[in-house]
């Protein structure tokens, strides 16, 4: 067993690992943070997208033991009061079906819309294409995501694109 | 669901730490970013008994110009590369093989020395790597040990690195490119993140209407990502044209063995690489022409 101390979505948090303890599973059975969700496990459908330290990365590949020390942030913790713009967005646009590919989706989305102002319907599809969507309703993630970046022309652009 | 075999673990905190634990153990893994090494783990590939965690080894994370080359440490992240301007205006091809690199998630995890190290066939910075004769700098407690690119893969998965040996740094000379015109592109099944079915990186540089030299590299299309050594010598010293950039690409079939899989059949793979490799020649000459890479 290994100690490992970090924090997530703001708090912090302390766990004795096994070294193959997988970061999904800690975050989805021990913090019980199921919009982690588990698709391919094998790095195909980006389902269980986190942020760690603000970056992007598959809690299905990322072992437990390299978060000590890290900021991990999951679709729990992006508002304690108010819905995000980007949920805001989704929410008006109707970017969900199942719902199962939602919080990646909407992690992406949050990373760009803070790391990229204004961003083309390129720069989105190339800021989402590592997740997948089986009901295949991406037209109307793609609104959602330009509507929030700030365009508020989302339906639009999306047309002609 | 895929799970994690056990194995004994190991953090070494530093890079001499991590070299007497690769001497000690002998069969240990060592895991980078992880998105080949896990992956590999859950679905049985490898079992390892140790796994040798370098991923924290910040000393192996860094882009140095020296003014003739780019010092890459291993752990550098492929995203590392997309977002480092050097790596776009010293290095273009290796900078188009990083952002056509898979996804942002995979690019943030997934390091440029592991991609080489897990020896896909498919590797997306083998290349270009190839092209530029790139070094790779292994690291033992006996020392360290400059490998050629074009020496490094063996074979599926297997690399010319001894047992207790690390790839630190990989070394990618870009000054005696600088004449070159140069051009990189990458077929998948879809533009979204696939594997390469094949992609190719080429430059060539004229000389007095003729070309003096020519350097063509393709991955997914033999056992390793491989240079087209028949296609380069047929060019050198003719008269650059469509025609003799077509007969050369032609040539491509002598140079590789592909095999079929899930992804593609050989036939298709040979196909498309005759055709990769004609119009990268073309856009290489035609950047030679107006002086240059892009």
């Amino acid at each position: 067993m290994v100690r490992v101390s970090f924090r997530v979505n703001g708090e912090p948090v302390e766990f004795d690992v096994k070294p193959s303890e997988l970061l999904i599973n800690t975050l989805r059975e021990k913090l019980g943070l199921t919009s982690v969700r588990y698709g391919c496990g094998i790095g195909e459908c980006g389902n269980c997208t986190v942020l760690v330290n603000g970056e992007p990365v598959l809690a299905c590949l990322t072992l437990t033991v390299d978060v000590d020390g890290c900021e991990v942030l999951t679709v729990e913790g992006l508002s304690k009061s108010e819905l995000t713009r980007v949920q805001k967005a989704f929410i008006e646009e109707g970017a969900v079906q199942c719902g199962y590919c939602t919080p990646a989706f909407i992690l992406m989305a949050e990373y760009l819309v803070r790391s990229k102002p204004e961003p083309s319907i390129d720069d989105v599809r190339e800021y989402l294409k590592g997740v997948l969507c089986r009901c295949t309703g991406y037209v109307n993630i793609f609104k959602a995501v330009l509507k929030a970046s700030g365009s508020g022309r989302g339906r639009e652009r999306v047309d002609k694109g | 669901m895929y799970r994690l075999p056990e194995y004994d673990y190991y953090k070494p905190g530093n890079l001499e730490e991590a070299l007497k634990l690769l001497d000690k153990l002998g069969d240990a893994r060592i895991l980078a970013g992880g998105t080949d090494l896990i992956l590999d783990m859950k679905t049985g590939r490898y079992k390892p008994r140790s796994v040798i965690d370098i991923g924290g080894l910040k000393e192996l994370k860094y882009i140095i110009d020296t003014g003739e080359a780019l010092r890459i440490g291993a752990l550098t992240t492929i995203q590392e590369l997309v977002d480092f301007p050097i790596v776009h205006s010293k290095t273009p091809l290796l900078w188009e093989a990083a952002i056509r690199f898979a996804y942002w998630q995979i690019r943030n995890m997934a390091t440029i020395g592991g991609n080489l190290c897990n020896a896909s066939p498919a590797a997306d910075t083998a290349p270009p790597l190839l092209v530029y004769n790139a070094v790779v700098k292994a690291a033992s407690l006996s020392g360290e040990r400059y490998i050629p690119i074009g020496d490094f893969f063996l074979g599926p998965r297997h690399v010319s690195l001894g047992r207790s040996e690390l790839l630190v740094e990989v070394i990618v000379p870009y000054k005696s490119l600088e004449k070159y015109g140069s051009a990189y592109a990458k077929i998948g099944r879809r533009r979204g993140h696939d594997i390469s079915v094949v992609a190719a990186a080429a430059a060539i540089r004229v000389e007095d209407g003729l070309i003096a030299d020519a350097r063509v590299a393709l991955n997914s299309i033999a056992p390793t990502p491989v240079r087209a050594r028949s296609v380069e010598k047929y060019l050198v010293g003719r008269r650059p044209g469509i025609e003799v950039f077509r007969e050369a690409s032609k040539l491509v079939s002598s140079d590789v063995s592909p095999i079929t899989d899930v992804r593609a059949p050989a036939e298709y793979r040979l196909h498309a690489a005759m055709v990769l490799v004609e119009d990268l020649l073309l856009e290489s000459y035609k950047r030679a022409f107006r002086g240059g890479q892009e």
